[in-house]
């Protein structure tokens, strides 16, 4: 419930966390972001507690005493400790890598535990997704910190809040924190798969093969790269060597493929669109074409390779009819 | 919020075998001493149950259904309904956890429920100190408070090492003995039951009772168990004259002496002794109401009430160690005066028993020409007997006295008073046994006499006209060595308790030693009560504490201490490493002087920037960076070079 309202009213959560999102650089968890309360299993040391209490004062059991208080003052100290283990970490945002809609965005943080001794059982939870990971921060070290979460929309998307918490060394109290610091993922449109465009009349120079023809012209081989396909591997040459092998095709190298909005039927949507132009930068790239995008407003020139394909899914991810 | 489950949240965490093996070690630590309490079908059954989950756990296959698991909770309780014929004694309701404590394991899936079984581990550990409270279970039950957790801190952090685990436990128990010695010295305490108790809770109490026996002293002299400790200021009585009295037995059967309900007197302080001591008891719990004094109590402990026959009488039955100041006075001027009723009481005597002793004690009457002439003659019969003192009687026949005086002539102090007050009886002088403790064991390091069962003793106390009340220990009489020397000189080596016979002469001197310490423990840490909790409010300075100030001056200290804690807990992360520090004062330093560091400058650009700007100190800068730098970023950091970098950053003059 109370979650709820604080999913409504976001400046009465800021107001409440007491830092107002998104946080630059590395977030110190200092002892006001982190609260603390009892678990669960804290209760119900509790209720031991008492009964011991009830025990040892009925049977006039002085070491009974002796050990209810030592357990008092163990949870006591076990609060303390329940919040140190969170106090003070250092908080930082990786990048995170690029990625088509639909799939799933992988943040990254980094828990510098600052301290001398190790914290171990460290949860982040991504409130978003609810993805969750468990980390050991060992000491004066710092433990990464992956949060998957889906990627919904295209454009950047924020990390959002992230929850961290312990329960260590007891598990009679819970120790929160909110983070949300300044981390963001690209998201390209959701890729269509759809035949590319014929080469257009402004494809001035040469004449654009088809793909298969493209694929067919064998040229050399070079070493494999973890981005290469599979069908691409020369399977034969690694079978006799030690290495992994690529085979190296040659298209029309000067051919050139605009990606056109206006080549689109004017029937689809934006997202669809959009959808369809990052299917065919796929295609182009993996088809070895030099290609160029055009959207209304933005013209990105023709190049390839795998900077110019982000260039051009950017362009797509971010684009914003005027 | 999100459906997916908390992997921190203790009911989705299954316990792992490791998690197990801890759980399982503990539990084990805590029963072992009920292990020697129990039955032993029990112990093996509860031992059987913990190995069973750990084969489940080894093999990986699921738990027994519960229907097994309660088939198996009654039998087990079935059993012991067999053995107690009852479920709740305190005896059958320990024995019945420890037993649970075996099937919750084998229920035993999430890390939720292994807390709950080691929490009532955490319970378990209380139920031993119903039995005992001495320092060896209290190490014990200190090392299975460790363990559980230990066991508690891996079930939080299951990645960790469990060295590491083993050392946070430490810390955490460091950090809690401080709390716990503040709770326990000023939680209010209150006294005594908040309900009834189990019947059976006091049945294991030895000492003296109402009723005297033949066999009844002797079985209670072979018991080690200490009776009391006493305290004395300055001087001490000499061993001859320590005679603890206890009840006093007036009506006898011709089998038992009784003690009869006692009648309340006002308590008239004696005077005319040879020596008073001050002293202070700490007396065993025995489930009786009386208290022990040496003979003649001159003042009576707070509470306490006094009987027509010079018994001290407790407020309620001792049922937890009772500590009592009191003082004493050797030989007072008595009182001559006796109620004619209390008078005829001490000269009754069954009918149709012990003829031969009768008959004697006539013959003495008729020689004698008065009462003191009767005792004397008595005595001398006594001594001239040649009897014999053993802890070992033969068995004696309805006649027990004749038997005893004239067959037999070998028996225990209870033998000897009683044949010593009928013939006294038998005469016509009135006369009573007296219970007690005679001696006592002088421990030389903490100068506290040592009262054990074993010295329990019974002598007779007869009515001269002249004189009042007399005692005579017609033991004494006959074996003389047994009052001068204590038990151990007058009987037979073989019959003596292991631990009295001269020739452990090392063995002694550990028990003392080791004595003294739980004397100590006995009087500071179990005898801790109301009392003295009042006596130390009032010697910080608050006066007649009751709960309130209590609770108000625990709450403070609490609440500094946790304060305390969570400074230091905070300053040990907010300190950054020295090399560091140093570097910062080195840079603040340098902007003083007009060269800040921009936030993307490295080190040595700035340094090299700084070095421009003031010439004079170009040197010791570019040192100082090159020291950072490679204690920063080199391989090895030497504590040498760190402090070299403190004291250059601290000798750095700019101009």
């Amino acid at each position: 419930m109370i979650a709820g309202l604080l999913d409504r009213n976001p400046r009465f959560a800021n107001w409440l966390y007491g830092f107002k999102p998104p946080e630059h650089g590395t977030i110190i968890l200092v002892h006001r972001r982190v609260y603390i309360l009892p678990a669960r299993m804290g209760v119900l040391f509790g209720a031991t507690l008492a009964l011991l209490l009830i025990g040892s004062i009925n049977y006039a059991l002085a070491l009974g005493f002796a050990l209810t208080f030592f357990l008092a003052g163990m949870g006591l100290v076990g609060m303390v400790h329940t919040a140190r283990n969170l106090a003070r970490i250092g908080v930082s945002a990786g990048r995170a890598e690029a990625v088509f809609a639909g799939e799933s965005m992988q943040f990254r943080l980094y828990l510098d535990g600052r301290a001398r001794f190790d914290r171990p059982a460290i949860l982040a939870r991504h409130l978003g997704s609810g993805a969750q990971f468990v980390v050991d921060i060992p000491a004066l070290g710092i433990a990464e910190v992956v949060l998957d979460a889906p990627a919904q929309r295209r454009g950047w998307m924020p990390i959002g809040r992230v929850l961290l918490e312990t329960r260590f060394p007891l598990g009679m109290f819970r120790a929160w924190s909110y983070v949300e610091p300044d981390a963001r993922c690209l998201v390209y449109p959701k890729p269509e798969r759809t035949p590319l465009p014929p080469p257009s009349a402004e494809s001035a120079v040469g004449a654009l093969r088809s793909q298969a023809a493209g694929n067919d012209d064998f040229s050399g081989l070079r070493t494999y790269q973890l981005s290469d396909s599979p069908r691409h591997v020369a399977w034969k040459a690694v079978a006799r060597s030690d290495g992994m092998f690529t085979k190296q095709f040659t298209g029309e190298a000067a051919a050139e493929l605009w990606l056109d909005w206006r080549l689109l039927p004017a029937a689809l949507g934006l997202e669809q669109r959009l959808s369809r132009l990052a299917g065919w930068v796929i295609s182009a790239e993996r088809g070895g074409a030099h290609y160029g995008l055009r959207l209304p407003g933005v013209e990105i020139a023709p190049g390839r390779g795998h900077v110019h394909a982000a260039a051009c899914l950017e362009a797509l991810a971010l684009y914003q009819p005027s | 919020m999100t459906p997916t489950a908390h992997p921190l949240a203790p009911d989705v965490r299954m316990v792992s075998t490791r998690d197990l093996v801890w759980l399982i070690a503990a539990l084990a630590l805590v029963i072992l001493p009920h292990t020697l309490r129990a039955p032993w079908w029990l112990t093996l059954l509860t031992l059987c149950l913990y190995a069973w989950r750990f084969y489940y756990s080894l093999n990986r296959v699921p738990l027994p259904s519960r229907w097994l698991v309660i088939a198996v909770a009654a039998v087990a309780m079935l059993g012991v309904w067999v053995e107690y014929r009852t479920l709740f004694g305190r005896q059958p309701g320990i024995l019945l956890l420890m037993l649970f404590s075996g099937l919750k394991l084998l229920e035993t899936r999430s890390h939720r429920d292994a807390t709950a079984a080691a929490f009532l581990g955490y319970f378990l550990i209380i139920t031993n100190f119903l039995y005992t409270q001495s320092i060896p279970t209290a190490l014990l039950m200190g090392a299975a408070l460790f363990t559980i957790t230990a066991t508690l801190v891996g079930f939080s952090a299951p990645n960790r090492a469990p060295r590491a685990n083993l050392r946070t436990a430490t810390v955490l128990l460091a950090h809690a003995a401080p709390a716990a010695l503040v709770l326990f010295l000023l939680f209010p305490r209150a006294q005594g039951p908040l309900w009834g108790l189990p019947q059976d809770a006091y049945s294991a109490l030895t000492g003296l009772s109402e009723t005297m026996a033949p066999g009844n002293i002797s079985s209670l002299a072979q018991s080690d168990a200490i009776a009391f400790r006493a305290e004395f200021e300055g001087e001490l009585p000499p061993q001859p004259l320590r005679y603890w009295r206890g009840p006093v037995m007036w009506d006898f059967d011709g089998r038992t002496w009784r003690m009869g309900s006692p009648f309340l007197s006002t308590f008239e302080p004696p005077s005319g002794g040879r020596a008073t001591y001050r002293y202070a008891v700490v007396l065993e719990p025995h489930n009786h109401n009386w208290l022990f004094a040496l003979e003649t109590a001159a003042s009576l402990p707070e509470n306490a009430r006094y009987t027509e026959d010079g018994l001290i009488l407790g407020r309620t039955l001792v049922r937890g160690r009772l500590r009592y100041e009191i003082s004493s006075m050797i030989a007072p001027t008595s009182d001559v005066e006796e109620h004619p009723n209390l008078l005829r009481r001490a000269q009754l005597l069954p009918a149709g028993f012990n003829p031969k002793a009768v008959a004697l004690a006539a013959q003495w009457r008729a020689a004698a020409r008065s009462d003191d002439d009767v005792l004397s003659r008595a005595i001398t019969f006594l001594r001239q007997g040649g009897y014999a003192y053993t802890l070992e009687p033969p068995l004696l026949g309805p006649d027990s006295v004749d038997e005893f005086l004239f067959v037999t002539k070998a028996g225990f102090c209870e033998h000897f008073s009683s044949a010593f007050v009928f013939l006294m009886r038998a005469a016509g002088v009135p006369a009573r046994v007296v219970t007690g403790y005679q001696g006592g064991d002088l421990n030389p390091f903490d100068r506290i006499i040592t009262v054990r069962q074993s010295d329990a003793h019974a002598w007779a106390e007869v009515f001269i006209r002249s004189r009042g009340w007399l005692r005579v220990d017609p033991t004494a009489a006959a074996v003389p060595g047994r009052i001068e020397s204590g038990i151990a000189r007058a009987v037979p080596e073989t019959q003596q308790p292991l631990i009295m016979r001269p020739e452990l002469e090392w063995l002694r001197g550990l028990r003392y030693q080791w004595e003294a310490a739980a004397h100590k423990w006995n009087v500071w840490v179990l005898g801790y009560n109301p009392e003295r909790q009042r006596d130390l409010m009032s010697y910080i300075g608050v006066r007649d504490a009751d709960w309130r100030s209590l609770t108000a001056t625990l709450f403070t200290v609490l609440g500094i201490m946790t304060l305390l804690l969570l400074l230091w807990s905070l300053r040990r992360l907010a300190r950054p490493d020295p090399v560091q520090r140093a570097w910062r004062a080195f840079c603040l330093k340098l902007a003083a002087h007009g060269v800040e560091r921009t936030p993307s400058e490295g080190p040595r650009d700035y340094a090299a920037r700084a070095a421009r700007a003031l010439p004079s100190a170009r040197r010791p800068i570019l040192t100082i960076a090159g020291l950072y730098i490679s204690l920063r970023y080199g391989p090895q950091v030497t504590a040498g070079r760190v402090t070299q970098l403190r004291r250059l950053v601290r000798e750095l003059r700019l101009t």
